[in-house]
């Protein structure tokens, strides 16, 4: 078992998460709920990534980010960092290829909440930062929840947009899918198959949980 | 503290409506689905920015296209009762009235809200979510909520729509007594004329947005402004004529109905020879003997229909010799039996002079000689 990949791993999803749940939640009010020019440009582009093979994402995000791209020397003169082979170019590229999985479940959770209710709220006197605290939130949380659920999940097992933005450096950008597939190759079974169990039995927890859910945002 | 408003506006619905509502006066909106009642509502509550126009409560102003204002819904201290109520239905009665209770002190919610649920006799069902709560004590609950922000205007939307008839009786009794003690104007949008006439001390007949007359229930079946109008009331006996004569000096004018002369008040508005709708409510159309048939308007008819409900008789008549001219009427249950009235029977009846009432003339096409023509909505 490789502690560290699987570490590395989990601070990248819970990374992704943190980062994802203000930005998915606005982009899922926003398609929720707004009409405006470019809205099915902008629809589709987010669901892009679920179609994309993750090597032709990678790709374009290895270009995007590279030394020689204007993103990845802005980023440098801010950090001092480089966004391809490290952690940050990581988490930025995780950012991206864990967009439809975010934002999906919390647009369908916003978008079921009746227009009429939001409204009440309002006429009620509540501000619409009061509105979204005690009425949006707590109607849409199932979804946002499993939002994350399946990015967290989904991070931990990308592989191909990882390789490609990443590579494999211990400590740095080898995450447990990638170690995986070190091990395999390494003819190192018995590593392999633990970790590979350890990704089976949470991603299996990560959807019964969006399953459970699911269930209950039917109910409401 | 009186509401006032003018609104305008060419999309998405169009929009040339007038609204006056005084103190503690109820005003219902009435007219087809699609004229525009609920966008109006959306409108007074600042739920909806209509193109031009202004609201205003009392010395404040909430909208005004010219002066660039518009009150958000939070600041203009409106009461709403949505259609289908709204409530949020992730919490408890007691939680969706406490929400609305934002301008009192957090320690004197809970106890104000368990106040206005005991008003909306809800007591005991103060921790039940609205899908543990019947259609009836949901809409109280909503006018719980609407009435616990303290409103300067209630405003209500289709309260009665989503309840079955009975509930809907209880509940226009629960509300006509309520209303009594709310000394705010109050905005009932229906399509049902009997809640509005059950309700309102005025109502407003709305068409494609635009407002077309303001009145008294009574008066407004009485003395419709418009041909239009009495269709959008539903008043059955209405029909095209023709100036035949013009009598100041008796007070009447004569016109052609079917070949016979018919009597009206004297209507200075139309000249001889002039087409003309006509309208004469159902209460003035009298049910008359055999002996009495020399009294004016009177006319010779088959009964074609008799529906009866709670006592009341609604008839229907065509006119003798004519089977495309019906009149209706409404008699006693009870008197429409022993009378004979039944589907077949020959009667006669007067056309009361003083309530026979001339209309301008609508379109050929809307107006058929013989009686009521669809309403489109």
């Amino acid at each position: 078992m490789d502690w560290q990949a699987l570490s590395l791993s989990l601070q990248l999803a819970a990374a992704t998460v943190l980062l994802l749940l203000p930005l998915g939640i606005c982009l899922a009010r926003l398609l929720a709920w707004s009409r405006f020019r470019g809205q099915g440009a902008l629809e589709a582009a987010i669901l892009l990534p679920l179609v994309l093979p993750p090597t032709v994402l990678g790709y374009y995000l290895l270009l995007g980010f590279g030394n020689a791209s204007s993103l990845g020397q802005i980023y440098h003169a801010l950090t001092g960092r480089a966004l391809v082979f490290t952690f940050d170019g990581l988490l930025a590229a995780s950012l991206i290829f864990n967009l439809p999985f975010a934002v999906q479940p919390m647009q369908r959770a916003f978008a079921a909440i009746p227009r009429e209710v939001r409204e009440a709220a309002w006429v009620s006197g509540l501000s619409r930062w009061q509105t979204f605290l005690r009425v949006e939130l707590p109607l849409a949380w199932p979804g946002i929840a499993a939002a994350l659920a399946l990015t967290f999940a989904h991070t931990l097992g990308e592989f191909g947009v990882v390789l490609m933005v990443g590579g494999s450096l211990p400590g740095e950008t080898r995450t447990i899918a990638i170690a995986i597939y070190d091990q395999a190759q390494a003819f190192n079974d018995s590593a392999a198959a633990a970790m590979s169990a350890l990704l089976l039995a949470l991603s299996f927890i990560a959807v019964a949980l969006v399953s459970r859910l699911g269930r209950s945002l039917g109910r409401r | 503290m009186s509401l006032l408003a003018r609104l305008e506006q060419s999309a998405p619905i169009p929009l040339a409506a007038d609204i006056a509502c005084e103190r503690g006066e109820l005003l219902a909106l009435v007219g087809p689905s699609g004229s525009g009642k609920s966008t109006i509502l959306r409108c007074l509550a600042g739920l909806h920015r209509p193109a031009g126009g202004y609201v205003r409560c009392g010395d404040a102003t909430w909208f005004d296209a010219a002066r660039g204002i518009d009150v958000t819904p939070q600041g203009r201290r409106v009461g709403f009762v949505f259609q289908h109520y709204a409530l949020f239905p992730h919490l408890t009665a007691l939680a969706n009235v406490t929400l609305a209770l934002q301008h009192l002190a957090p320690g004197e919610r809970s106890a104000k809200a368990r106040e206005w649920l005991a008003r909306a006799n809800l007591e005991g069902l103060e921790a039940r979510r609205p899908a543990e709560l019947s259609g009836g004590q949901q809409q109280r609950v909503a006018i719980a909520r609407a009435l616990a922000r303290d409103p300067q205007v209630l405003l209500l939307d289709e309260p009665f729509s989503a309840v079955d008839q009975v509930t809907r009786r209880k509940l226009l009794r629960q509300l006509i007594h309520l209303r009594r003690s709310l000394p705010i104007p109050i905005v009932l949008v229906t399509h049902d004329l009997e809640e509005a006439s059950l309700l309102a001390d005025r109502m407003t007949v709305l068409h494609h947005g635009r407002t077309l007359q303001t009145a008294a229930p009574d008066e407004m079946l009485a003395r419709p402004a418009s041909a239009l109008v009495a269709r959008l009331t539903d008043q059955p006996n209405l029909f095209a004529g023709k100036v035949l004569e013009q009598s100041p000096e008796t007070a009447t004018t004569v016109i052609d109905w079917l070949g016979q002369p018919l009597l009206a008040p004297y209507h200075a508005g139309f000249a001889v020879g002039d087409t003309v709708s006509w309208m004469v409510p159902e209460a003035a159309v009298v049910l008359v003997r055999e002996h009495q048939s020399d009294r004016e308007n009177t006319v010779a008819a088959c009964v074609s229909e008799r529906l009866a409900w709670r006592g009341h008789a609604t008839v229907s008549a065509r006119v003798a010799g004519r089977r495309d001219a019906t009149l209706s009427f409404a008699i006693g249950a009870s008197v429409a039996q022993r009378r004979g009235i039944i589907p077949g029977a020959s009667i006669l009846l007067q056309l009361q002079k003083s309530a026979v009432r001339l209309l301008p003339a609508e379109e050929a096409s809307r107006a058929p000689a013989s009686g009521r023509g669809d309403v489109s909505p």
